[in-house]
């Protein structure tokens, strides 16, 4: 049973149980799912996050009584729902030097050689729990427990746009240039926000990732491209 | 406005003042992907400016923080200014504000440093044209995305706007004074508390609603940090990320408040221990470092019908159903040029 939570005069934060993991998520994607599609006159938007979703209405639009029994309701019958296909993107990431300046620190920390971070960090499913803290940056779920290392203590640095990083049990892409508190390890060639573009975001709430390591001549080959619609479709597998 | 081809009109910047932004309502729609909704921080006085040049909600205008700009017009407009009290001079002559006017071409408009509130918003007829981003023409400073050239103007910039007037005998409209908001340099925070305040001691939330904060010098369109009586958390200032709404109050370690604006990121890590109401976050986006804030807890159908009274008072004008006082009839020389303006009260 979720938790109804008003935020405001214009949200209710529908909240399932308080953690991190797969199965809470699962719920939240089916519910954030049914909200976009049975109640989509009667919300504005919706921010689902990794175990609640921050539903946004018009209180002169809505009465919020109405609204609340909507959404509980939704709730009982969302569980036997089967959410859209979940997409699966292979991204492209050039470790280590200049373009992960902090590979050889997660290394130390944890006691690996840098070639066995990027292999670790490369091997695995991530999800995409949350897109949020800039446009397009996406929450990553996923990262083995041996490569979580603590961030920054000052984020003042700059990080350059596609930089991949670990900050404690997370991993994330820097969708745009901004400082941050993050271990880079490597950057992507692949734009993650283009303005211009229809659909200006690579990543979706619940996608699952895959890192796969590249060269330097991969690397120059790929951040040629544009990477609107069609491109995308590229790192689309499975 | 609707399907009347409108010829652009342009005008320039000459000095810009140390925040002038292109702003429209908001950018909805993409909070789910990390886009901020950014838009008008005092959504009232934003309204009120296109209601009074008679603009459809939702048109992009000129947002100034604490000193508003010096503009050159190419041509003619009719602009209106509101939000906080500035004096405000046609080529040197001083125009009231919220009321509309015709502003010839060839003039230049300029303001006195903002006496009361911080921040004023200009409407220009027709409405500001710079390219829509994600359906809002909207400035998000911080992501440098959307308004013009995604940033704060700078001397030198040109601009348009959709309504360039095609003749000089207009109406123009005015707000009578009782309906001005007032700028206090103390106001008081409607709330609903939640969605975290369970995440508090009982002394923390007792201090929240007893205490008296103040805006510090780290207040901008993103949020204000406050000082005051400390917050304290049960146990520890760390929850799962989830979404934020502007006027959340997040708490982070530190136990002082931070109210979340309109620039705000879309999730947070920090407890939120209450959401300002709508139709106050005008009057908070009204304060200056320095200013105090209190707030109050209301029930949410209270908040709603605040949200109704306000909506209602905006129909009236936007459908002239108000009464309009007897019209009175000035003749302006403005650069050589005479004008006959009418002008109309909007009365209820």
């Amino acid at each position: 049973m979720a938790n109804y939570k008003f935020v405001g005069d214009k949200g209710i934060l529908v909240e399932f149980e308080k953690k991190i993991a797969l199965e809470v998520h699962e719920q939240v994607r089916k519910m954030d799912a049914a909200v976009n599609s049975f109640l989509a006159d009667k919300v504005l938007e919706t921010i689902p996050s990794y175990h609640s979703i921050l539903v946004f209405y018009d209180p002169l639009e809505i009465e919020v009584n109405n609204l609340l029994a909507e959404l509980k309701r939704l709730e009982k019958s969302c569980s036997e729902m089967s959410p859209e296909n979940q997409r699966h993107l292979e991204i492209p990431v050039l470790y280590g030097d200049e373009f992960g300046p902090d590979l050889d620190y997660v290394a130390e920390y944890n006691d690996l050689t840098p070639e066995e971070v990027i292999d670790l960090h490369s091997s695995q499913k991530y999800r995409v729990y949350m897109l949020g803290f800039t446009p397009g940056f996406p929450y990553l779920g996923g990262l083995p427990e041996r490569l979580a290392t603590p961030r920054r203590k000052n984020p003042t640095q700059k990080v350059i746009a596609g930089s991949v990083g670990i900050a404690g049990d997370q991993t994330g892409i820097y969708p745009i240039s901004s400082p941050g508190g993050w271990r880079i390890i490597g950057n992507t060639p692949l734009s993650l926000f283009v303005p211009e573009a229809q659909d200006p975001f690579l990543f979706k709430p619940g996608d699952i990732i895959e890192f796969k390591a590249i060269d330097r001549n991969c690397y120059q080959v790929l951040s040629e491209k544009t990477w609107d619609e069609d491109e995308r479709k590229e790192i689309e597998i499975g | 406005m609707k399907g009347r081809k409108l010829k652009l009109g342009e005008f320039k910047i000459i000095e810009a003042g140390p925040c002038t932004t292109v702003q429209d309502r908001g950018r909805y729609g993409y909070q789910r992907y990390g886009m901020p909704v950014a838009g008008a921080m005092d959504d009232f006085s934003y309204k009120m400016a296109n209601l009074l040049v008679g603009n459809e909600a939702g048109a992009a205008v000129l947002e100034y923080t604490f000193q508003g700009p010096a503009i050159k017009f190419f041509d003619g407009a009719i602009i209106a200014v509101t939000g906080a009290r500035a004096a405000v001079y046609l080529n040197g002559c001083l125009l009231p504000d919220w009321q509309s006017f015709f502003v010839p071409g060839g003039s230049v408009l300029s303001f006195a440093r903002v006496e009361q509130g911080a921040r004023s918003y200009i409407a220009f007829q027709g409405g500001l044209q710079v390219e829509e981003k994600l359906k809002s023409r909207s400035t998000y400073l911080r992501g440098e995305f959307g308004g013009y050239q995604g940033r704060k103007l700078k001397k030198d910039d040109c601009l348009e706007f959709y309504g360039q007037p095609q003749k000089t005998d207009y109406t123009c409209r005015y707000l009578p004074e009782k309906f001005i908001p007032d700028y206090p340099s103390k106001v008081e925070g409607r709330i609903i508390l939640g969605p975290q305040v369970e995440c508090f001691s009982e002394e923390g939330a007792k201090n929240f609603l007893k205490g008296r904060y103040k805006v510090t010098e780290q207040a901008d369109r993103m949020g204000y940090r406050l000082e005051g009586p400390e917050i304290k958390h049960k146990d520890g200032a760390d929850i799962i990320s989830d979404g934020v709404a502007a006027g959340s109050i997040q708490v982070p370690g530190h136990q002082q408040p931070i109210i979340l604006l309109a620039d705000c990121q879309t999730t947070g890590g920090y407890p939120k221990i209450a959401t300002v109401i709508s139709v106050d976050l005008a009057k908070i986006a009204q304060l200056k470092p320095g200013d105090i804030i209190s707030f109050r807890e209301i029930e949410l159908a209270e908040a709603h019908r605040l949200l109704e009274e306000r909506e209602k008072l905006f129909q009236q004008i936007r459908t002239r159903k108000m009464k309009f006082g007897p019209s009175k009839f000035l003749n302006l020389k403005i650069n050589e040029d005479n004008y006959r303006v009418m002008i109309e009260e909007i009365r209820d």
